[in-house]
């Protein structure tokens, strides 16, 4: 179980070599990997936004961004800080405390969420036991934050924007779960870890999305869902409620909504990738590579390797998820509210139900290839 | 002190702190869309001594299930029936108070002796299951508390099918309450595909 680089315990021993106690070693390295995560989430979103714009240009034949850096990859960090210097308005006829804290309580279970992403097997920053229940738990905070928003704006658009998003997200939470639950079945256990190794076995082959097609698509649709993404994106529709829940902010705050439905983006991408994709595993095993090759596998080049290539193979991943959902955006009409309704309650509901059934069936059946 | 056991005192200090004025917020401020959101403030302060106490499981169980579903929809119920009306006057709100007051004050000083009184047995942490719990919590759903776990989700069955005869009217042809017939318009209309109707 523990092989792999651990980066915490060599810091601290590092630390310790300089005769500072344990305690203090430990207190030192804790705010880095969370730093370390949180840089990574708004890198990840500048770059997401820059492939956002230049792949809508190419869906509509344009040439999108380009004066900004070469092929206008400074472009987001120009809307960065466009956002931040702008004026921070909070309406006259606004509640100011709800108006301040409902973009806040958007961004933080997003960001807290990204806890229990592993980018290899001791790359996270904790492998807590109840792990990808508490992205189900901590997702479930953000309608109160988009009703408070939408009631504090105390404007029509507003607060439809926000009942149509708590709306949205209860109903689709529920296939979510029940789709999360037949990948747990199959793992038995919660930690995402866990979930990754069991897919290790066969490299490619061996990746839950050959074993739950039906709870891969029932996932994906409900991501889309969650992080308001084109095809379901009512909460915000511009042609019927001007920006929904957003109406009414402007500055940081509106750049608050922006950051955290983008870095909501990136990580069902990761997640999708995780539950789904083999996480941080290489399509063919790394341990057949280096015992073809002869090395040894825990010879520190190839940790550091392996390392390497987990890393590079999660976000890879990723970011193959997010161009489809961008293609998707850019390519799809919006659905109607009761069409959105009808899918979540009458046809994904049922669909992950008996999926989650008929995974518990064939675990029993066949152990040895659905988790024993 | 170790640092472990002072964070722990911190978190403790501050979350009693937010579920005590929390909870006086929810019940004595004038606004109701306040009420609700403290008290989504307060379920998710309980579900933080939770983790304090290392049960992880029932502490992101109770955010899920308190704060994601039934704080949500209270602040649903809320913002779909938000009228803007005066409560009306009421003649002896002082003689009332009063009396909530006193029995109030009554059941806490019971709790506080009970507290008191009581000789609690302290697990040793070392004895702690802590991740293992998500575990022990299924198998003990599943055999000794399996006749509760059951019987609760048939009554949440029954709620169900209740709100969906409540809420479509079409099912009975009287209203329940005023015994007239009911007017099925708007359901006729909602329930009609939009676009078919055009040519």
């Amino acid at each position: 179980m523990d092989y792999g680089l651990d980066l915490e315990y060599s810091f601290n021993e590092f630390l310790k070599g300089f005769g500072l106690s344990s305690e203090i070693a430990h207190i030192i390295w804790l705010p880095l990997p969370m730093l370390l995560v949180l840089v990574a989430a708004v890198v990840g979103v500048l770059v997401t936004v820059w492939l956002e714009r230049k792949i809508s240009a190419a869906a509509q034949q344009r040439i999108g961004p380009e004066y900004a850096g070469a092929l206008g990859v400074l472009q987001p960090i120009a809307d960065g800080l466009k956002l931040l210097v702008k004026e921070d308005i909070i309406p006259a006829k606004a509640d100011g405390i709800l108006f301040t804290a409902g973009p806040i309580l958007v961004l933080v279970p997003v960001i807290l969420s990204w806890l229990i992403v592993p980018f290899g097997q001791n790359l996270l920053i904790s492998n807590v036991g109840i792990g990808i229940f508490l992205w189900i738990a901590l997702s479930s905070i953000q309608p109160i934050g988009l009703l408070m928003s939408g009631y504090a704006s105390n404007n029509k658009y507003s607060l439809l924007g926000g009942l149509r998003a708590a709306a949205q997200s209860i109903s689709y939470e529920i296939p979510l779960a029940l789709s999360v639950l037949a990948v747990v079945l199959m793992t038995n256990s919660l930690s995402t870890v866990d979930i990754v190794n069991q897919q290790s076995g066969a490299g490619i082959l061996s990746w839950n999305i050959w074993r739950q097609p039906v709870g891969f698509i029932v996932f994906w649709i409900c991501a889309l869902a969650e992080c308001e993404r084109l095809p379901f994106d009512l909460p915000e529709a511009e042609e019927e409620l001007v920006a929904g829940y957003q109406t009414e902010y402007a500055g940081m705050k509106f750049a608050l909504f922006y950051l955290g439905s983008y870095i909501n983006l990136i990580l069902s991408a990761l997640l999708v990738s995780i539950l789904y994709l083999g996480g941080w595993g290489f399509p063919i095993p790394v341990e057949l590579i280096a015992k073809f090759l002869n090395l040894p596998i825990n010879a520190p080049f190839i940790q550091v390797f392996t390392a390497s290539i987990g890393i590079v193979m999660t976000v890879l991943k990723a970011y193959l998820l997010v161009f489809i959902a961008i293609l998707l955006r850019w390519t799809t009409p919006r659905v109607r509210i009761d069409q959105l309704l009808d899918l979540g309650w009458k046809f994904l509901l049922p669909i992950s139900l008996a999926n989650l059934l008929i995974t518990a069936g064939l675990k029993l059946a066949f152990p040895q290839f659905f988790g024993g | 002190m170790s640092i472990a056991i002072t964070t722990q005192f911190i978190c403790f200090t501050v979350l009693s702190l937010v579920v005590i004025i929390g909870a006086l917020g929810v019940v004595l401020l004038e606004s109701i869309v306040y009420s609700a959101f403290l008290l989504g403030g307060v379920f998710m302060s309980v579900a933080g001594l939770y983790l304090l106490l290392n049960a992880s499981f029932v502490a992101a169980a109770q955010v899920l299930v308190y704060v994601g579903a039934v704080n949500v929809l209270i602040i649903f119920a809320i913002m779909l029936v938000n009228k803007k009306e005066d409560l009306k006057p009421i003649n002896d709100i002082k003689s009332r108070r009063i009396i909530s007051t006193s029995i109030c004050l009554t059941l806490l000083s019971l709790l506080i002796r009970v507290d008191l009184t009581n000789v609690w047995s302290f697990s040793n942490p070392q004895n702690s299951i802590g991740e293992e719990s998500t575990i022990r919590i299924g198998e003990h759903l599943f055999s000794d508390y399996l006749l509760p776990f059951e019987v609760a989700s048939v009554l949440l069955l029954m709620a169900m099918i209740g709100a969906i005869v409540l809420a479509r009217r079409d099912v009975m042809s009287k209203d329940i309450s005023t015994g007239l017939p009911v007017d099925q318009e708007l359901i006729e209309k909602s329930s009609e595909p939009l676009l078919t109707n055009k040519n």
